[in-house]
């Protein structure tokens, strides 16, 4: 049969493709649909959070940091309870990165604060002494890209069915609502920061990415 | 049409993707050391602003050598290999003479795209994969023009009987197109709510399920750009350069078939402990411990393939390269399955052990095959003796010692950072917070850099040799039959 094969070389690419293709059919569909559900209380990003998780994939931080917390008591005593997966049901993509350069950051938002954040952005080994993080003074110069965060909020709710605009879920609106909406969130955020410029800028109407990745970061609970 | 010397091979498109797999090879490689360097020095993410910090390149690293280097070096040895033996040349068809050409613009076109997009911060974060919509496009279109010349230069073949390579090659360009077109279904978040930047996209797949789609393709993409395809070089390029014939047909069978059938089962090893199905988990264990197999059936055919010939190691630096590659394809094929063990990767997942077996892999298997694949070709190609045999020695082992020093120091920083991550004191608490496991590194990750350095020096001398081999060298009058002449 593989004599024939090799001079056939339709059938032979035929056979290859077969023999490649079924191991991912088996193994990824069968918990396609129970491993998308979300947890009873979980609940998609705000149009802020959005955009600081974009500033978050943008910079690379998964290269980095971990966003998986396994269930090892070593892993549970220094970042918290365990990850579960329907926590992750409206994470496109998933940022369960590969190597912990630094420390995972799934459940940051329960023990680092708005003005830790700040510190540690512009010069990390200033608050963590030792530390290998790059400095991120550019994030606060930057303003967030409103636009695209609301554009993805949208995709998702129109093609994904994420359920923006539900009882007990967050507010989506058209856009000129999420603008009022991410106003009101970063003014939030912005109170608790010291830096000049950053206050100035939201007050002309401007948000910086800064402020917009410490409302991601502070959600992930 | 009998002998192989009466067809007159055309080399113009196994050129152009000999010089983009070397320029990019040094681009990919220095980008990589640079990011070494980051780690133990970290001022040097302030170089070039928001453009220079790791998380910004270490994807243009890992791309750049992957899809750069490698996939430059895989389309190279193809169009090299592909008509030697088919026995066809790329003269007699001047549509796949146009389609070969018209593959490699794009691809330069697509390369310089990609990197200019990552530097930015365009990227879909899924490793190996961040490439945004445009640039997954161009890729396709670049794959699918490959694919053409690969069933092209078949179809209009004289020798009828598929060399084990081909076999290798169909197999690349299917499964590199399955997995990526896959793992790269995305929706342009323009087009839905027409706002927006229109490069950007969201994974068609959410949390769980992207992760298990991530590493199935992630996993693979290793499969089919880091060993297939390679196997295919050393399939060809270890029995032409020693003169001697394939070990055993049934044995390459054998792990033809088998690397087929189990590799893609594995792509889960890399989600152990974690929120995907267990029963996933403990199937890619399982089937990575298999996969030993099919890869060491692989690496022995080729070591047996010099039996009796091991007088060659002396004389011949190729014959070296080609050994050193098996041998170090036999030792990461160990590790893998070693890592996919579970309560190993419960320590080694998340550490430097992880990416020190990727090197160990691509440093010593990848990137000696193409080398080594580019310096058999190139006497050949161009007419010329190779320029130097002493540079040749010199890079060989340069960059043995930085792959040594490379995999040694992060074996060493990956188990000691693991080992601290879980240490607890009497009590039971942690005994080490974390910037405690990072700060004991930086003697490995300095050693690490300067491991890898030696590795890119050793390309800059290959650069230059291939370099001064086109231009300044002795020309050869018959083209050698086995082992390369070097001056």
């Amino acid at each position: 049969m593989f004599h024939w094969l090799e001079k056939n070389p339709f059938f032979f690419a035929v056979g290859v493709f077969l023999v490649i293709a079924y191991a991912g059919i088996v193994t990824i569909l069968p918990d396609f649909m129970e491993s998308a559900r979300p947890l009873k209380g979980t609940k998609p990003y705000t149009v802020l959070q959005i955009a600081g998780r974009q500033v978050y994939i943008q910079n690379g931080c998964n290269t980095c940091h971990s966003q998986l917390i396994r269930p090892f008591k070593s892993e549970t005593d220094r970042y918290g309870k365990y990850s579960l997966s329907g926590e992750y049901a409206y994470d496109r993509p998933f940022l369960w990165g590969s190597r912990r350069i630094g420390p995972d950051l799934h459940r940051v938002g329960n023990y680092r604060t708005t003005d830790w954040h700040e510190n540690h952005m512009l010069n990390p080994a200033a608050v963590v002494p030792g530390s290998v993080m790059p400095k991120y003074p550019f994030l606060f110069k930057k303003n967030i890209d409103l636009d695209t965060a609301y554009a993805e909020a949208e995709t998702v709710k129109k093609v994904f069915d994420v359920p923006y605009d539900k009882p007990g879920m967050p507010k989506l609106g058209t856009f000129a609502q999420a603008k009022k909406a991410v106003f009101a969130d970063a003014g939030k955020i912005v109170a608790g920061m010291k830096n000049q410029d950053v206050k100035d800028a939201y007050k002309n109407g401007n948000i910086k990415e800064i402020v917009a990745l410490i409302a991601y970061m502070n959600g992930l609970k | 049409m009998q002998s192989s010397n009466a067809i007159n091979y055309d080399y113009t498109v196994a050129k152009y993707f000999t010089i983009s797999a070397i320029v990019l090879g040094i681009v990919g490689m220095s980008v990589g050391v640079l990011i070494a360097f980051q780690l133990a020095f970290p001022e040097l993410n302030n170089l070039f602003g928001e453009y220079g910090t790791f998380g910004r390149l270490r994807p243009i690293h890992t791309d750049g050598v992957a899809f750069g280097f490698t996939v430059s070096g895989i389309f190279a040895t193809w169009f090299y290999v592909g008509q030697r033996v088919l026995k066809v040349s790329m003269a007699e068809s001047k549509f796949l003479m146009f389609i070969g050409k018209l593959q490699f613009w794009l691809y330069i076109i697509g390369v310089a795209v990609a990197v200019v997009s990552l530097a930015l911060g365009y990227t879909t974060s899924k490793e190996y994969a961040e490439f945004e919509w445009p640039v997954d496009i161009a890729i396709v279109v670049v794959w699918v023009l490959w694919g053409v010349s690969i069933f092209g230069l078949i179809g209009i073949r004289r020798e009828k009987v598929l060399y084990i390579s081909v076999w290798y090659y169909i197999a690349t360009f299917l499964g590199v197109a399955m997995l990526y077109v896959f793992n790269n279904m995305e929706v342009p978040t323009y087009f839905v709510s027409g706002m927006g930047n229109w490069f950007h996209s969201v994974s068609m797949y959410a949390g769980s399920n992207d992760a298990m789609v991530q590493w199935w393709y992630g996993h693979n993409a290793v499969a089919f750009v880091f060993t297939v395809p390679i196997i295919a070089m050393i399939y060809y390029f270890l029995p032409k350069e020693s003169g001697q014939p394939v070990f055993s047909y049934k044995l390459s069978l054998l792990s033809f078939w088998g690397l087929m059938f189990v590799y893609l089962w594995a792509g889960g090893h890399h989600l152990l402990y974690s929120t995907v199905p267990d029963w996933v988990q403990t199937m890619a264990s399982i089937f990575s411990i298999i996969l030993i197999l099919p890869s060491w059936g692989s690496a022995i055919n080729m070591l047996l393939t010099m039996k009796g010939e091991w007088g060659q190691l002396k004389e011949n630096p190729l014959v070296k390269f080609y050994v050193l590659a098996s041998t170090f394809y036999m030792l990461s094929t160990l590790e893998g399955p070693i890592q996919a063990i579970k309560s190993v990767n419960a320590l080694a997942h998340f550490t430097d052990w992880i990416p020190g077996h990727v090197h160990d892999g691509t440093l010593g298997w990848v990137g000696f095959m193409i080398i080594g694949a580019i310096f058999h070709m190139a006497p050949r190609m161009f007419k010329k003796e190779i320029y130097s045999k002493k540079l040749v020695e010199a890079q060989f082992w340069l960059q043995t010692t930085g792959i040594v020093m490379y995999f040694t120091s992060m074996w060493i920083s990956g188990i000691t950072q693991g080992m601290m991550w879980r240490a607890t004191d009497q009590y039971g608490n942690l005994a080490y917070s974390f910037i405690d496991t990072v700060e004991v590194l930086h003697p490995y990750w300095t050693l690490r850099a300067v491991g890898g350095s030696f590795y890119l020096i050793g390309v800059f001398m290959w650069a230059y040799n291939i370099y001064k081999t086109a231009t300044s060298s002795k020309a050869i009058e018959k083209e050698p039959q086995y082992a390369t002449p070097m001056a």
